[in-house]
């Protein structure tokens, strides 16, 4: 709209200066304190160059092997039931049935209030010995489980909480539903497909924007969990819920290996950098935008 | 056959589509409910004594008690609950109002300016949204050590201060983009200059969009954990999140009610704004996703 652009590079300064101050010299000072043996209470200028010796460590280490196959699994668990269940809720959702809105806001509310303290609190409660669940399962007869206490259940109790929370993925559902074309369906209908034929061939054509957008927002943020692990499992029993977020922080602020923990951080870094790269670059094979089929069909 | 069979068939077709609601209404009633009873236990444990969450499994207390609310607000520490609440509100109100005031500045010199390398400015804000903020965490922390901001509550907003968190940027300039230019060529016409055409025009009409940001914000840094655990040492700068983790390593064995009345009334200023405003929660999570 304005033809000055020093004006308008003023109003962004404070995201320049906010990148590089913030963003951009954490980003390679992580980096180059992956190659030291930094040590969290001594001075910085006591640090060793190591070279990639953090790194090699890691082949070595047990617990950051142990610590990247949960947090694979609670990630390769999570983010398509998650995905799945949010699509399977919004579809049914998305039908002209009264009283919709306030099934809309039941299944919402999880995801705002589930990052929170107060929350896993609670799930650490409900999966207690004496918690809501082994209640549940005594009142009808079935013997209790020590959930938080094998490795298997701990793991379920903290992948049942992101999942819980899979509310914000079906309102992104919900509005993309919500974007298609009636009449595609009434044309489908005319042909007589059935209701199942018109979910994958229309509807789900259709939405892979928004499962684009979905896919990488979950796969981001499920790398990244720790409140569930820190408070409700404590990454325990041996460590069969160490995901790597608790990792990288137990490393630095309670063991003080500053080098080490940055090394982990950067191999948190590529590993999301790797998923969100080759979704990035697979998205024209399988995401289907609009214009294209504007294009299309107008040829 | 096939035509004796026919009318019965028909028949029951006819009632597909009530058959077909309930279905749905049925499992959206299991699935709602099973998603809000964790909730309605939690409040309904407030208001129970420790016995009886212990015994029995239904979220309706028998004997309503209020010791839970009693006792855990003078918490097991020297300070009662209130101490953490405002010690919460100390750090998310100003979070939130810098958040707003950078985010909409910088979003309208995206939106609205031709800025050299705009291209590139813009991938570098979409990868903020993208980055693992751990791989941050250790300079960070070493950044504001120098500073001296230690066990302040300076390294949870000032760098919010300076457009950091890209998603809301983008969640405005979205918005932005969707607005018709007249107005604001009007009023530069009339010899506003662009700030003023921002204060005046433009920030009344992306109301919507800025209190979704504020909302968000509002929620999130409420739930923020990991930052106060790492730069807040002193109990009696704690906010909330950090109070109660505290108070469940502490009290875990014995005293649910009071752990369960807190988790209730830290979760509360969260569920009434999620109630009022609900409209711009949707919209402010769809408008990146659809609109983009």
């Amino acid at each position: 709209m304005y033809s000055n652009k020093w004006i308008g590079s003023l109003y962004v300064t404070p995201f320049v200066i906010g990148f590089l101050l913030f963003t951009a010299f954490p980003f390679v000072a992580s980096f180059l304190l992956s190659l030291t043996d930094a040590r969290l209470q001594d001075q910085l200028g006591a640090a060793n160059f190591v070279g990639l010796s953090n790194y090699s460590e890691m082949a070595a280490d047990s617990t950051f092997r142990q610590s990247l196959g949960v947090t694979f699994a609670y990630v390769f668990i999570t983010v398509p039931l998650k995905l799945a269940f949010a699509l399977f809720i919004a579809v049914v959702l998305n039908f002209k049935l009264k009283g919709i809105g306030l099934f809309r806001t039941a299944f919402y509310l999880p995801s705002i209030l589930g990052g929170s303290v107060a929350i896993a609190v609670v799930w650490r409660f409900v999966f207690a010995g004496d918690g809501l669940l082994n209640q549940a399962l005594s009142g009808i007869g079935i013997g209790s489980v020590n959930w938080l206490g094998e490795p298997t259940t701990a793991m379920f109790s903290i992948v049942l909480l992101r999942l819980w929370q899979f509310g914000s993925a079906m309102v992104v559902f919900l509005a993309g539903l919500k974007a298609i074309p009636e009449d595609l369906y009434e044309a489908a209908d005319l042909d007589g497909a059935s209701r199942l034929k018109q979910f994958f061939l229309i509807t789900l054509p259709l939405l892979t924007p928004v499962l684009f957008f979905n896919f990488i927002m979950q796969i981001v943020q499920a790398f990244q969990e720790f409140n569930g692990p820190y408070i409700i499992t404590a990454g325990g029993p041996l460590k069969s819920s160490y995901l790597l977020p608790l990792m990288i922080y137990e490393e630095a602020f309670k063991y003080f290996n500053l080098g080490y923990s940055s090394a982990l951080s950067w191999v948190l870094f590529i590993i999301i950098a790797l998923f969100t790269a080759v979704a990035f670059w697979s998205q024209k094979h399988w995401v289907f935008y609009a214009q294209d089929r504007d294009d299309k069909g107008g040829h | 056959m096939a035509s004796s069979l026919n009318p019965v068939d028909h028949g029951w077709r006819k009632h597909l589509p009530l058959v077909n609601a309930f279905v749905r209404y049925g499992l959206l009633i299991l699935v709602g409910f099973l998603m809000i009873y964790p909730l309605l236990w939690m409040i309904g444990g407030a208001f129970k004594n420790n016995a009886e969450i212990f015994s029995s499994v239904g979220f309706i207390p028998k004997a309503p008690t209020t010791d839970g609310f009693i006792n855990g607000w003078k918490t097991s520490t020297e300070y009662s609950f209130a101490t953490y609440l405002l010690n919460t509100m100390k750090i998310v109100v100003p979070k939130v109002i810098v958040t707003v005031i950078s985010s909409v500045i910088v979003a309208y010199g995206f939106a609205r300016f031709a800025i050299p390398g705009r291209k590139w400015l813009f991938a570098l804000l979409m990868a903020t949204v993208l980055l693992p903020k751990s791989v941050l965490l250790i300079p960070q922390y070493l950044m504001f050590r120098e500073f001296g901001w230690l066990d302040t509550y300076l390294p949870l907003y000032a760098p919010q201060a300076f457009a950091t968190e890209g998603f809301f940027v983008f969640m405005i300039i979205q918005f932005m983009r969707s607005l018709p230019l007249d107005m604001e060529e009007a009023a530069v016409m009339d010899g506003c200059n662009s700030f003023q055409v921002l204060t005046l025009i433009v920030c009344p009409v992306i109301l919507p969009a800025i209190i979704s940001v504020a909302l968000f914000q509002f929620m999130w840094s409420m739930n923020d954990f990991l930052q106060p655990l790492i730069y807040l040492s002193s109990v009696e700068k704690y906010p909330v999140a950090l109070a109660l983790k505290m108070s469940i390593d502490v009290t875990e064995a014995t005293s649910w009610n009071e752990i369960l009345a807190m988790s209730t009334i830290a979760l509360a200023p969260s569920l009434i704004l999620f109630f009022v405003a609900q409209k711009y929660f949707v919209e402010g999570v769809t408008s990146g996703a659809v609109k983009g």
